[in-house]
């Protein structure tokens, strides 16, 4: 064997091992979700799982009397339908907003720009569960907790400074003449945005989209403290009606987390190619 | 009708006077080449005129209006960029249709004009494919072609051909010559190649530090150049340019260089030089005659020197040779062998030597 081959299979040993690493609890929570509660809680531990079966789902979805533990079923659907207004309406508003900020960083000199820049970016600096008490406070004061306005307007303002960086990076990449063609062609600067600016970067709105998207879908700590009721709880918070104070229903709660996931995984295949290059495109300017 | 005027024109980049009160008028049909080292502001006097910079200063019309609060699109020019900025995401046909369909033109309109642009460039056979899909030269038509089917009252252009390779390069030159012929449009080019310049232009605008140097057609620039610089930025090869001072020697006024050689002034400038003034004098190439190839001229200076370097080129030769501590290029037109280190005799055609005040870099 060559010193190539051994480094090659080294490699490969290597890169198994971390996927495996990061794949295992997340295999673990689909495996789960198909096993009855008597399984997941035998000692000694059952390591090969034996009857598989969809009743958690059944239960979940539909109500089903057969949930392992008889209790009465979450809500799921209306979590899923919070989940959906809320990731969204979210997302839309901060894809706009931030990629109109963007375009403004990457082709607009103002005063002051680079500190404003910096402003904005440092908002991300900042962990999101340090604001849940003042949001809370001032939520509660505007009577707008346990609303998806109010869940929205927390996720917009999280997910716009990304948005703006990722799309700022991606406009400085299509050159300044291509708009100045537009211009000359008959444009208006805004027509120039939308028929030529936009269109080109449109794999990193898209990426900036799926983030923004992904960061809302799977918030948790946040709304955990907004959402009080089935009026705005997200499924991620729905998580924790599987918890009671003496027992924790697993099979329930890992059935809802592969629930959650499976959008969130269709959508990163569906738009993987764009989310590569999106971030390798934009992502050059730091 | 479509003469662009500029007037006392100034464009500022933070406390940088890019361009300093220009005054230019371009007349309708003319192809005007605005040439200059990098920096001179070329650029940004094209971008003016196009609306793509502001005009800090001044006045530029295009025919009989004022066009300084005009957005791009209003001033009915059209531009080619030396990138091409071709639209990636459309095909051959909707970048050439794109202005257009932005100007809300009939469809039918719109493909016959595509159509005649196409056949006038000779790209009818790209239309369908989209811009990654050809080759430099062929992105260019598109770019000039896009340019076309507006039908501006003035085309810019932005240095168009610096992205191609030497070969495409001269071809392009001759298209873009043809195409003012075909469309006699107001045509202003920006090029930093003095070669585009002299092929291209009726008149050429040479530019320095932001002001305007000269302005001539190309053949006044070449026999009577106004500055020191355009003198050096024209012709090829550069004219060879001798620091000198003027003195007097038994009352008669007489160069003697920086390494202490007598040259005589030139007749006919004998009366615009004092003594003791510092000058530049300046000769083309094939002024400095290599004696046994070529006539001694009437009115001559000879010298003796070594050869440094010969560069044959077929219809001509280079020979590189001192002139005191100066390498100077002497260029003659008969293919004959010049090997290094040989002496060769020289004459120096006083007649159509070139001198300059050394102070304001002007011509005497």
């Amino acid at each position: 064997m060559t010193k190539k081959q051994i480094n090659n299979i080294l490699i490969w040993i290597g890169a198994i091992f971390l996927i495996l690493l990061i794949m295992t609890p997340g295999l673990w929570v689909v495996i789960t979700a198909f096993r009855p509660q008597v399984d997941i809680m035998a000692k000694p531990a059952v390591w090969i799982p034996r009857n598989l079966s969809f009743n958690q789902f059944e239960t979940m979805l539909f109500g089903g009397s057969e949930g392992s533990m008889g209790r009465s079923p979450v809500p799921v659907l209306s979590y899923l339908r919070n989940s959906l207004i809320i990731s969204i309406v979210s997302t839309s508003v901060a894809v706009f907003i931030g990629t109109l900020g963007g375009y403004a960083f990457a082709r607009h000199e103002f005063k002051g720009k680079n500190s404003y820049f910096f402003l904005i970016m440092l908002t991300r600096a900042i962990p999101g569960i340090s604001l849940s008490l003042p949001i809370f406070i001032l939520f509660s004061k505007l009577g707008i907790i346990d609303t998806h306005f109010g869940i929205i307007i927390v996720f917009v303002a999280l997910n716009v400074p990304f948005t703006i960086w990722l799309t700022d990076g991606f406009f400085r990449q299509i050159p300044r003449a291509m708009s100045e063609v537009a211009m000359t062609d008959g444009c208006t600067r805004l027509q120039a945005f939308w028929h030529i600016e936009l269109p080109l970067s449109k794999s990193g709105i898209a990426s900036a989209g799926i983030f923004a998207f992904l960061i809302s879908w799977n918030e948790f700590a946040l709304v955990s403290n907004l959402a009080r009721s089935t009026d705005s709880k997200t499924l991620t918070v729905g998580l924790m009606d599987f918890t009671s104070q003496f027992t924790i229903n697993w099979p329930g709660m890992c059935a809802l987390a592969v629930f959650i996931i499976i959008p969130a995984l269709i959508l990163t295949f569906m738009v993987q190619k764009h989310l590569v290059s999106g971030l390798t495109f934009g992502g050059v300017k730091g | 009708m479509a003469k662009v005027t500029l007037e006392n024109v100034s464009k500022f980049y933070g406390n940088v006077e890019a361009v300093k009160k220009i005054n230019l008028e371009i007349k309708d049909k003319e192809f005007l080449v605005l040439v200059g080292p990098s920096g001179c502001g070329k650029s940004s006097s094209l971008r003016m005129i196009a609306g793509l910079e502001e005009i800090d200063e001044g006045i530029i019309k295009i025919g009989d209006q004022t066009v300084n609060e005009l957005e791009p699109r209003e001033r009915n020019v059209s531009m080619v960029f030396q990138n091409y900025a071709l639209y990636p995401h459309m095909t051959v046909e909707e970048n050439l249709g794109f202005s257009l369909k932005i100007a809300a033109q009939e469809k039918k309109e719109i493909e016959e004009r595509v159509e005649e642009a196409a056949e006038i460039l000779d790209i009818t056979e790209f239309l369908q494919r989209k811009p990654s899909q050809l080759s430099g030269g062929q992105r260019q038509r598109v770019a000039m072609g896009r340019a076309i089917v507006r039908r501006p009252d003035v085309f810019l252009f932005d240095e168009p051909l610096s992205n191609l390779d030497a070969k495409l390069r001269n071809q392009m030159r001759t298209e873009i010559k043809r195409l003012h012929q075909k469309v006699s449009t107001t045509i202003v080019y920006v090029t930093h190649d003095q070669v585009e310049a002299m092929t291209l232009a009726d008149r050429i605008v040479i530019m320095k530090d932001g002001i305007i140097e000269q302005i001539g057609s190309p053949l006044d620039l070449f026999e009577r150049p106004a500055t020191k610089f355009v003198a050096t930025f024209i012709g090829s090869p550069s004219m060879n340019m001798i620091n000198a001072t003027i003195i007097n020697e038994n009352n008669q006024l007489i160069m003697k260089t920086d390494d202490g050689i007598f040259v005589p002034v030139p007749q006919d400038k004998i009366n615009s030089v004092k003594d003791g003034q510092k000058i530049s004098f300046g000769f083309r190439a094939e002024d400095i005659v290599p004696l046994r190839f070529g006539q001694k001229p009437n009115n001559h200076w000879d010298m003796k020197s070594k050869v440094n370097l010969a560069e044959p080129l077929g219809t001509e030769t280079l020979i590189f040779t001192n002139f005191g501590s100066v390498e100077i290029v002497s260029r003659m037109f008969t293919p004959e062998q010049v090997n290094s280190n040989e002496n060769l005799d020289f004459s120096l055609n006083l007649d159509r030597t070139y001198l300059f005040d050394d102070e304001t870099g002007m011509a005497i």
